[in-house]
């Protein structure tokens, strides 16, 4: 069974960031087939429903589409992917950033921070 | 479709459902949540058939519910009860023979997938093996509406898993709706698209989680202590 969901956001979002994710990471790419319903419910134990909304939801973005009688597929729409890629991009600093600033940390102290990261541990990343 | 319509329940002196209307669409796995003695068992009784209102009707794909409604529900009771004497295999065959939409294939797949040994005798298995046989022999019949009192309490966390895993690949959505108590929330409700809240006999309220997640940014665990009021 998969990985626990967080308490407070709809399941069906969950999935899609999951999907989103692997597509970045490139675990999944253009042109790829997602798995059925079904088996991305038993996969990750949910409900099939669930996961039928998280697929209508991506394919409202235009991000994976349905093939009458073949299943769902990603994009090969490069800018689409691109457009996904930045946009997840964008939130996780500016999620960073929000998080840093409650803290008290001015522009200065987060690059200082980031660039010191780097040098110490960014290469076990 | 489910219909209770102005359903009272009472047991003797005690009031266990009071003037409850509910309908339930077909297509989902609807979780019916509250406290003990909220009414959870009485409500899943009254669908299957099993006990009669004092007021009110219970509709099922527009029939009334009485014991012949059997041929549409399947009843996975809290309580244990077969015969101890049985062996796993000769359970299936009884239920085989029971009930006419019983599906054999189904339910060898689903001993295998449930790694259950058909020679064993039932009395011999462990708490855990016996709540894996009792929903074999549930999910294996082929009807529209499946109902499970408290399919997962006093199982560990593995066997729960097993379980909820073997309700998503083994129940065809496209045909069929479950119904099920349970306490084990947060485990459950991955699996769950609708909850139905009792309380006192009483529907508090009947939400799609997914839903009531975005609305509440609340799990179900919390919305139901906050609508319990503890």
């Amino acid at each position: 069974m998969g990985d626990p969901f967080n308490a407070s956001s709809p399941i069906y979002l969950q999935l899609c960031e999951r999907i989103k994710n692997k597509m970045v990471r490139g675990e999944i790419r253009p042109g790829d087939r997602l798995p059925s319903v079904r088996d991305f419910a038993i996969d990750s134990g949910v409900n099939p429903n669930t996961v039928q909304h998280a697929y209508r939801a991506l394919e409202e973005t235009g991000i994976v589409e349905k093939r009458r009688g073949q299943g769902t597929f990603v994009t090969e729409d490069r800018e689409i992917l691109q457009r996904m890629r930045s946009g997840l991009r964008s939130r996780h600093i500016s999620a960073f950033v929000q998080e840093m600033s409650a803290m008290g940390c001015s522009e200065a102290e987060m690059l200082e921070g980031i660039r010191q990261f780097f040098k110490t541990k960014g290469e076990q990343l | 479709m489910i219909q209770l319509e102005n359903v009272s329940k009472r047991y003797l002196t005690k009031k266990a459902l009071n003037a409850v209307s509910l309908q339930i669409e077909p297509g989902h796995i609807i979780g019916l949540i509250g406290s003990n003695g909220s009414g959870k068992s009485t409500t899943l009784k009254l669908i299957a058939g099993l006990i009669q209102p004092t007021a009110g009707t219970v509709l099922v794909d527009g029939r009334i519910a009485t014991r012949r409604i059997c041929d549409k529900v399947a009843y996975l009771s809290e309580l244990d009860s077969y015969y101890s004497f049985f062996t796993v295999n000769q359970m299936v065959d009884f239920y085989a023979q029971t009930f006419r939409d019983f599906d054999r294939k189904k339910a060898k797949n689903m001993l295998d997938f449930m790694k259950l040994n058909g020679t064993q005798k039932v009395k011999h298995l462990s708490k855990g093996n016996r709540g894996r046989l009792k929903i074999v022999v549930t999910l294996s019949r082929n009807v529209p509406f499946v109902l499970m009192d408290e399919p997962l309490s006093g199982l560990d966390p593995i066997v729960r898993r097993s379980i909820v895993k073997s309700l998503i690949s083994f129940i065809d959505l496209g045909k069929q709706t479950v119904i099920l108590t349970t306490h084990e929330l947060q485990e459950i409700e991955p699996l769950l698209d609708q909850v139905i809240l009792i309380k006192n006999g009483g529907i508090l309220a009947q939400e799609n989680v997914d839903d009531l997640r975005s609305r509440e940014n609340l799990s179900l665990t919390d919305w139901m202590v906050k609508h319990y009021g503890e």
